[in-house]
């Protein structure tokens, strides 16, 4: 017999994050009373049912990882899943760097414990290795909206499938490399861009020639930066109203509690390593220097286990449930409302002309006239111009 | 209970038989994997992701889960005490009457928590089905409300800022019918109503009061039953039988359908327990033993086993359905006119367009309604200005003439005056003269007053 405690609605989605309101659901939310039941009923059976479909279907789940050459992100994927996603590249004499930024996907199922994982993992070689970096996040914008936009076609199907597939970039992962000062302007540029399309979570990568207290002068500076700039990478700041209210009233849970921890650790310093060396009698990961091995899962060394522990143990549902709700809703939204442009007369309103990482959709779009009115939603404003 | 036990070996032997036959060293054939474009990866350690069930399952119990059950039967047929029955709680009751003109149906929803699992349950009861003396428009209000709730989550869906992860989900997850326990076969109302419903909405049916019946009747009336059903292309809700934990028990329960049901609150003392029964003179009917009715196993099969799946079929399939329907409707299709696939977004805005074609000439068409009405009046007023103008004009010439003759009159009579003030004047000098020639100023008087009268 259990005394129900009327929540407030518990989604872990604040209203502050730019997904919709929690007023705008349907205006009968109907009037429920709570009710006490009298014995066992076997409802909690649900769950169990949940795990056996879940594990039926397998999870998807795609990242990207994104940075200038050199930075370890080939090897931080291959430590991340402990297998050869790919060969860690090592520039030959032969191989010409990539003239433009281009992205390569590769895709693997992994198994374990019976649950099967198909992850994609997005590389982005040639990334801010040019002279000239300007825009150098296009491509990179392109390839995240073009996922949205394939979603978005299945979605509105007359007929649809019934289990979409998602290629929709759930994470993306920046290196920004060890230079113990600040975030570079470029670093700046893009993660502003990005944080409104994507999860990111920035890593301080090749942490391993900076000391910790290095380490942790760079951490606040880049803290500092990003939020001067106005940048929110996972996890969303909207997460801390709730969680201090919650540290008060100690109802926390394990997952909030985690997220706050992450807060105040991210950008982590992780170094990447997929060789093995036997110390005291263990076998690690790690890289073997003149001066010791730094052991890749030691919390001492580095801060790779929290950056595992956030991608895979606790957060991976957390990430795609907050593209799905709310970066590919905005998205949508975006999409939707864009479409209202059509090449007519008066009495049409002409929204500005899309950015350049949006491709351009099928439907007529280039109205070259000067926007006469920006902004998102404009259902209603077909008045006169 | 023995059912709860049951279930977590089942759970547990299923996760045992799944570890025990894989590793993480286990290649899978790479030929399957190379048809979808994927390879597959043998890890040399333990990632951790096996955590993810847990993580999806963390995510729901925060959410909550949603169920809408849908109770279609004849009044006093057994409805509201089975739903208490089942969920093991006294929600609101009070009789209904039989005597409502129109099929209603009333929903109510309910909040239920069962260690850390929050379930909203809506129970849906048809009021008044089956009572009416003419019967054709029973089964028409259920189709409506099942079809509402499809509209209303279509809606939301369509709209361009949704919320669907918070949506109230009204849409109907199974729909209980209630058979009454004649022992003869289905009734045509029955029938019909099953028939219009079945590929809306997941069918159960139930076999109410099944202590009215006796085992051997209990038995023909099932076999009958399903033979109707099937032979009048009644599709009711299969258990699913793709997953092995749970294949082979749905396969069995499959053929125990319709259940035979007995539902009630009362507790009654059988050996040194208080179980839920009937008390009859002859005999106790005890809900919870599966020798006496079919409870335990619509309980199993309901909430313990399927709850998911009933949820999923219907937005899989019953959802896609009425979406597909409704969508087409509206003349929306996926092909264009030369065969090419036409995105949704193409038509809506052809559509879109039309309509605003048609607003705009509306708006146009008003336009000239009201200016040519503005002119009619205007013209109207105008002539009665003129009219006023006229009336006034000729009023002032009127009063003109009147006025000249008037003054003509004026003038003579001053003349008169003036004349005879003279006449008196003149009279007055003759007068005040003394008679002294009275002969000779006679004729001159005479005279004088001759001339004085010319």
């Amino acid at each position: 017999m259990k005394k129900r405690q009327k929540k407030n609605g518990g989604s872990p989605m604040d209203p502050l994050r730019q997904s919709p309101s929690r007023s705008s659901s349907r205006a009968s939310s109907p009037r429920t009373l709570p009710c006490e039941m009298l014995g066992y009923v076997g409802i909690e059976a649900v769950l169990d049912q949940l795990k056996i479909k879940a594990m039926k279907m397998g999870f998807e789940f795609n990242i990207m990882v994104v940075g200038q050459s050199g930075l370890g992100k080939s090897t931080m994927v291959n430590t991340l899943f402990k297998s050869k996603m790919w060969k860690s590249t090592m520039p030959g004499l032969g191989v010409p760097t990539p003239q433009t930024l281009q992205l390569q996907s590769v895709t693997h199922v992994i198994e374990e414990s019976g649950v099967k994982l198909k992850l994609t993992v997005t590389d982005t070689p040639g990334f801010g290795d040019q002279i000239n970096n300007d825009k150098c996040w296009d491509p990179i914008l392109g390839y995240i909206n073009e996922q949205y936009e394939h979603y978005l076609q299945e979605e509105i199907l007359i007929t649809r499938q019934r289990h979409i597939p998602d290629t929709r970039v759930h994470c993306c992962v920046y290196f920004v490399p060890p230079t113990g000062h600040w975030l570079r302007p470029l670093d700046i540029e893009f993660l502003q861009r990005l944080c409104r399309t994507v999860n990111v979570v920035p890593v301080i990568a090749r942490a391993d020639s900076l000391t910790i207290e290095e380490r942790e002068a760079f951490r606040h500076r880049i803290q500092e930066n990003l939020k001067t700039h106005g940048i929110e990478v996972y996890p969303q700041k909207c997460f801390d109203e709730d969680i201090n209210d919650k540290i008060l009233n100690s109802k926390i849970r394990d997952f909030e509690y985690s997220s706050l921890c992450y807060t105040e650790r991210i950008p982590f310093a992780v170094v990447g390593a997929d060789r093995e060396h036997i110390v005291n009698g263990r076998c690690v990961l790690g890289r073997k220097t003149k001066w010791g091995i730094i052991e890749v899962e030691n919390m001492a060394h580095c801060e790779f286990p929290l950056l595992r522990d956030l991608l895979i143990r606790s957060h991976l549902q957390d990430l795609k449930d907050i593209t799905h709700n709310v970066h590919y809703e905005n998205y949508r939204i975006f999409r939707l409302n864009e479409s209202h442009v059509l090449p007519r007369g008066p009495g049409w309103v002409n929204l500005a002309p899309a950015p350049a990482s949006v491709p351009a959709p099928a439907g007529p779009q280039a109205n070259p006239s000067p926007p006469k009115v920006g902004g998102w939603a404009k259902d209603n404003s077909d008045e006169e111009c | 209970m023995s059912s709860e036990v049951a279930r977590h070996l089942l759970f547990q032997s299923h996760m045992a038989t799944k570890t025990a036959h894989m590793s993480p060293q286990v290649f899978d054939n790479e030929e399957k994997q190379k048809k979808e474009n994927t390879r597959s990866l043998a890890m040399s350690g333990h990632v951790g992701f096996e955590s993810l069930p847990d993580q999806l399952v963390n995510r729901s119990i925060q959410q909550g889960f949603c169920f809408n059950i849908l109770c279609v039967g004849e009044t006093g047929i057994g409805k509201s005490t089975l739903i208490d029955t089942l969920f093991n709680t006294n929600f609101e009751d009070h009789e209904s009457s039989h005597f409502y003109p129109h099929v209603r149906l009333k929903a109510q929803t309910y909040e239920l928590q069962e260690s850390n699992v929050r379930l909203k349950l809506t129970i849906v009861n048809t009021v008044g089905f089956g009572d009416q003396i003419n019967k054709e428009e029973s089964y028409q209000p259920i189709v409506d409300y099942i079809d509402a709730q499809f509209e209303a989550y279509l809606q939301e869906e369509l709209k361009i800022k949704r919320s669907l992860f918070n949506y109230h989900d009204s849409r109907i997850h199974v729909c209980l019918y209630f058979i009454s326990p004649t022992g003869h076969s289905l009734k045509t109302l029955d029938l019909l109503t099953m028939k219009s419903l079945d590929s809306k909405v997941n069918i159960i049916p139930v076999i109410a009061k099944a202590d009215a019946i006796s085992k051997t009747e209990l038995q023909k009336f099932k076999i009958k039953l399903m033979s109707e059903l099937v032979s009048n292309g009644v599709q009711i809700y299969q258990f699913p039988t793709d997953d092995e934990t749970i294949a082979k028990v749905n396969a069995s329960m499959n053929g125990h359908l319709p259940f035979a049901v007995v539902g009630s609150m009362d507790e009654v003392k059988v050996g040194n327990k208080m179980v839920k029964a009937r008390q009859y003179p002859w005999g106790i009917v005890q809900v919870e033993n599966e020798n006496h009715c079919d409870f335990v196993k619509l309980r199993e099969m309901l909430i313990c086993t399927n709850m998911e799946d009933l949820r999923d079929e219907t937005h899989t399939r019953h959802y896609e359905l009425y979406r597909r329907r409704k969508l087409e409707e509206m003349g929306l299709t996926d092909t264009g006119p030369e065969n090419k696939p036409l995105s949704l977004q193409e038509t809506y805005e052809a559509k879109r367009h039309e309509f605003y074609g048609e607003r705009q000439r509306k708006e146009e068409e008003m336009k000239q309604l009201f200016v040519q009405r503005v002119k009619e009046k205007e013209a109207v007023l105008k002539e009665a200005e003129r009219e006023l103008q006229a009336k006034f004009e000729h009023l002032k010439r009127v009063h003109q003439e009147e006025k000249l003759r008037l003054e003509e009159k004026r003038r003579l009579l001053e003349e008169e005056i003036i004349a005879f003030s003279k006449k008196k004047a003149t009279s007055e000098i003759y007068q005040s003269q003394p008679f002294m020639t009275p002969g000779g100023n006679v004729r001159k008087d005479k005279d004088r007053k001759n001339s004085s009268f010319m």
